[in-house]
């Protein structure tokens, strides 16, 4: 996808991120690997967005390592990785000037921005949207939106906060097209679900966390069917435990 | 006094004022006014946003300092132009006292810290809900500003307003700076001190009405298209 | 952006005209709240600025404040009321020369009922003293203005030291002289007024000239060019060009015919060396 060495895989080691001496999250080993979908997975609150966040370089770890591999190794150069947040924000202008303004941000050129914009809009079926304002979009239609923002800039490796959470089931379908899609096109995505059955259709890797620890690390064929841990299994077991 | 009979030479002496002389004076105003809110948005935007975002030794202070200056005496205001813009105070060379120059420096004295501080407010509250995503995209706190602002604008407006307020209701400040000359320095505000002082109270009274509908005219425009903006863009 | 730029452009346009009417031949009068408050510059400007093309900006303050305005140097020409303070002016050389143009006379007004009983007196000093000793309110104006000046040196003609009788019943409005009048009619008080503002005033009320005519109300105005000596920015010839035309037959003649309700407000006396 790109000439540049890979910045993956990227490597969590001995992380832990603490406010005020209480540790919220901790992550003994985890590795990110190109070409994977990745799914992180657990109930409300076990410590996933934190996850995406260290990953992507909006919070320092208070311990241990978070390391890109090759060129991409500082963890807060933003333009190798991006991320779509669980609520995006929409910015109050239309969507061609969300992205207009997201690709400013990544440093292309007034002319370029205004060339590519048009591609990207057909790529994600947002042509016909194109001048209408983001703010009052449908929240498949924003979501469309907010992750053509974020690979509008090409990055090597996207993660997604609980992309479909929000979502009825003909949207939540949309986008999973669309990240399969993007996956087959070379776009390596970790994302956040709680939703057990889209883990199992989307999922390469499963990261399992619950009370702010990872507690498994595994392909999701051997998570899904042998999980090591009593809070996996409880949570595979209970489809209520959400 | 007789309710009717006032309203009668009230309405008597604002039509006597609507002459040439008056549209100057509502002019004069309209221009002093409009420009001194036009350059204290122009610096207090992005003034106020970098006191919201930036993080600085002496930023609180400055904060308090800022919300202080809302309340700054105007005629402490004129006061001082007054005496920087004299021909003997340091400023003298620009020959600006007493022009309508100088009124809009004393009224972009009098409006820029509101315009600051109620910037640095808003633009606050937006970063919170703008930073992760902002940061995200690549934006630095420096290069944040503008796409706050701009997103802010329809706050934005509000600010101006409240500026506008101040500037228009203002007559001690522009009283001292520019002289009540007339058909130069006149504004609605100093005519109706100058009516006053002459015993003149129904066309005093009836200046203060014209002030007042315009002051709701512009109100109630901005007001509109803010509401308009801000339905369009969500 | 666009937007932005059309705002700026919008603004700088607006700022403009300031800039090029400043560049017009105009001159700045400082002068007093009564030649403006009564109408007379209203009168007598047009006529001037038709014959030479000159603007006169004016400024009216208090005399006190108008002279500073002038040691400042922001003005070219000073027209007020005090001869005394006039004279101190030029002698410290803010002016070589000081012009008598026109003069009026002070007038007591005050409620109709006359508590102080001095209505239709011809002595002021006599008046003053009455006021004092009943301790009748009395309005100052107390900003060192011409009339507040003249007021000053009433109450020690009446052999009376302010200083010392001063009580409540005298009251320091600080203000201009319509300001005065109209607290003097709130109150029910007496006030020191000059007979053209008092003319020219719209809000009497209940107000009346309680004692006229002594010659110690003698009210004289004059005018001087500011030291263009001491302030090179004085536009010398057009300041001149005005005094000259204010002391001329021509504009005393413009000054005398300045009447209000059949009234004339200001006498011409350029021509009278004592003045």
């Amino acid at each position: 996808m790109r000439e540049t060495t890979s910045i993956l895989p990227l490597t969590l080691a001995d992380v832990t991120w603490a406010v005020d001496g209480r540790t919220l999250l901790t992550v003994a080993a985890a590795e990110i690997h190109k070409g994977r979908r990745t799914v992180v997975l657990g109930p409300n609150g076990a410590g996933k967005t934190l996850f995406l966040k260290l990953c992507h370089g909006l919070i320092r770890p208070t311990a241990g390592r978070v390391a890109f591999s090759g060129s991409g190794g500082d963890a807060r150069a933003p333009k190798r990785h991006a991320m779509v947040f669980q609520k995006p924000v929409m910015l109050r202008r239309s969507v061609q000037g969300n992205l207009r303004h997201a690709l400013g941000l990544a440093g292309v050129g007034f002319f370029d921005r205004r060339r590519q914009v048009p591609a990207i809009l057909a790529e994600f079926g947002l042509a016909e949207l194109a001048g209408r304002p983001a703010r009052v979009l449908s929240g498949g239609e924003q979501q469309r939106l907010a992750i053509a923002r974020a690979a509008a800039v090409r990055p090597e490796l996207l993660f997604l906060d609980e992309p479909a959470s929000a979502l009825d089931p003909t949207a939540t379908r949309q986008i999973e097209e669309l990240l399969l899609r993007l996956h087959g096109e070379g776009l390596t995505w970790v994302m956040t679900t709680h939703d057990l059955a889209q883990a199992r259709r989307l999922a390469d890797d499963v990261l399992f966390f619950h009370g702010g620890r990872l507690l498994e690390a595994a392909p999701a064929a051997t998570f899904f069917t042998a999980p090591r841990t009593e809070e996996a299994r409880a949570f595979l077991e209970s489809r209520l435990f959400w | 006094m007789d309710g009717g009979a006032t309203l009668t030479t009230m309405t008597a002496s604002l039509i006597r004022a609507v002459d040439p002389a008056f549209l100057g004076i509502v002019l004069i105003s309209l221009k002093v006014t409009l420009t001194a809110v036009g350059c204290a948005g122009l610096v207090g935007f992005p003034l106020g946003a970098a006191l919201a975002l930036g993080r600085f030794p002496g930023r609180s202070l400055l904060i308090v300092v800022t919300n202080a200056f809302m309340g700054l005496p105007p005629v402490v205001a004129g006061l001082a132009v007054f005496l920087l813009l004299s021909r003997s105070g340091p400023f003298g060379g620009l020959g600006l006292l007493f022009t309508p120059g100088a009124m809009m420096v004393a009224q972009f004295v009098l409006v820029l810290p509101i315009i600051v501080a109620l910037t640095r407010q808003t633009i606050e509250d937006l970063w919170l809900e703008y930073r992760d995503q902002l940061t995200s995209m690549g934006a630095d706190r420096l290069r944040a500003i503008p796409t706050l602002l701009w997103d802010a604008r329809f706050s934005l407006v509000t600010t101006l307003l409240a500026g506008l307020g101040r500037a228009s209701a203002e007559v001690g400040a522009i009283l001292i700076v520019g002289g009540n000359i007339a058909g130069f320095t006149r504004t609605m505000t100093t005519a109706i001190a100058l009516e006053t002082s002459k015993g003149d109270l129904p066309l005093a009274l009836g200046l203060g009405a014209v002030l007042m509908s315009l002051t709701f005219a512009i109100n109630g425009l901005a007001y509109a298209v803010s509401r308009l903006g801000a339905r369009y863009a969500g | 952006m666009l937007r932005r730029s059309v705002l700026t452009a919008a603004l700088a346009l607006a700022l403009l005209p300031a800039v090029a009417v400043a560049e017009e031949r105009t001159i700045t009068v400082a002068s007093t709240t009564s030649t403006l408050d009564s109408g007379l510059f209203g009168h007598i400007l047009p006529i001037f600025e038709a014959k030479t093309g000159i603007k006169v900006r004016v400024v009216a303050q208090g005399t006190g404040q108008a002279l500073d305005t002038g040691r400042r140097g922001d003005a070219d020409v000073v027209f007020v009321h005090a001869r005394a303070q006039e004279l101190k002016f030029v002698e410290e050389g803010f002016a070589t020369k000081r012009l008598p143009v026109m003069y009026n006379d002070f007038v007591i007004v005050g409620p109709a009922a006359d508590p102080a009983g001095i209505a239709g007196s011809k002595d002021v000093a006599a008046a003053l003293k009455t006021i004092a000793e009943k301790k009748v309110p009395f309005v100052s104006r107390g900003d060192k203005s011409g009339t507040h000046l003249a007021e000053v040196a009433l109450w020690k003609v009446a052999g009376l030291d302010l200083a010392a009788i001063r009580g409540e019943w005298y009251r320091e409005v600080g203000q201009g002289m319509g300001a005065a009048l109209n607290t003097a009619g709130a109150m029910g008080a007496y006030t020191l007024s000059d007979r053209a503002t008092w003319i020219a005033f719209k809000n009497k009320g209940d107000l009346k000239i309680a004692v006229e005519g002594d010659k110690r109300l003698f009210n004289q105005y004059g005018v001087m060019l500011v030291n263009p000596a001491k302030f090179p920015t004085v536009k010398v010839a057009d300041g001149q060009a005005f005094i000259d035309w204010l002391v001329s037959a021509e504009g005393q003649g413009v000054i005398s015919t300045y009447q209000i309700e059949g009234k004339q407000l200001f006498f011409p006396n350029a021509g009278d060396p004592n003045a």
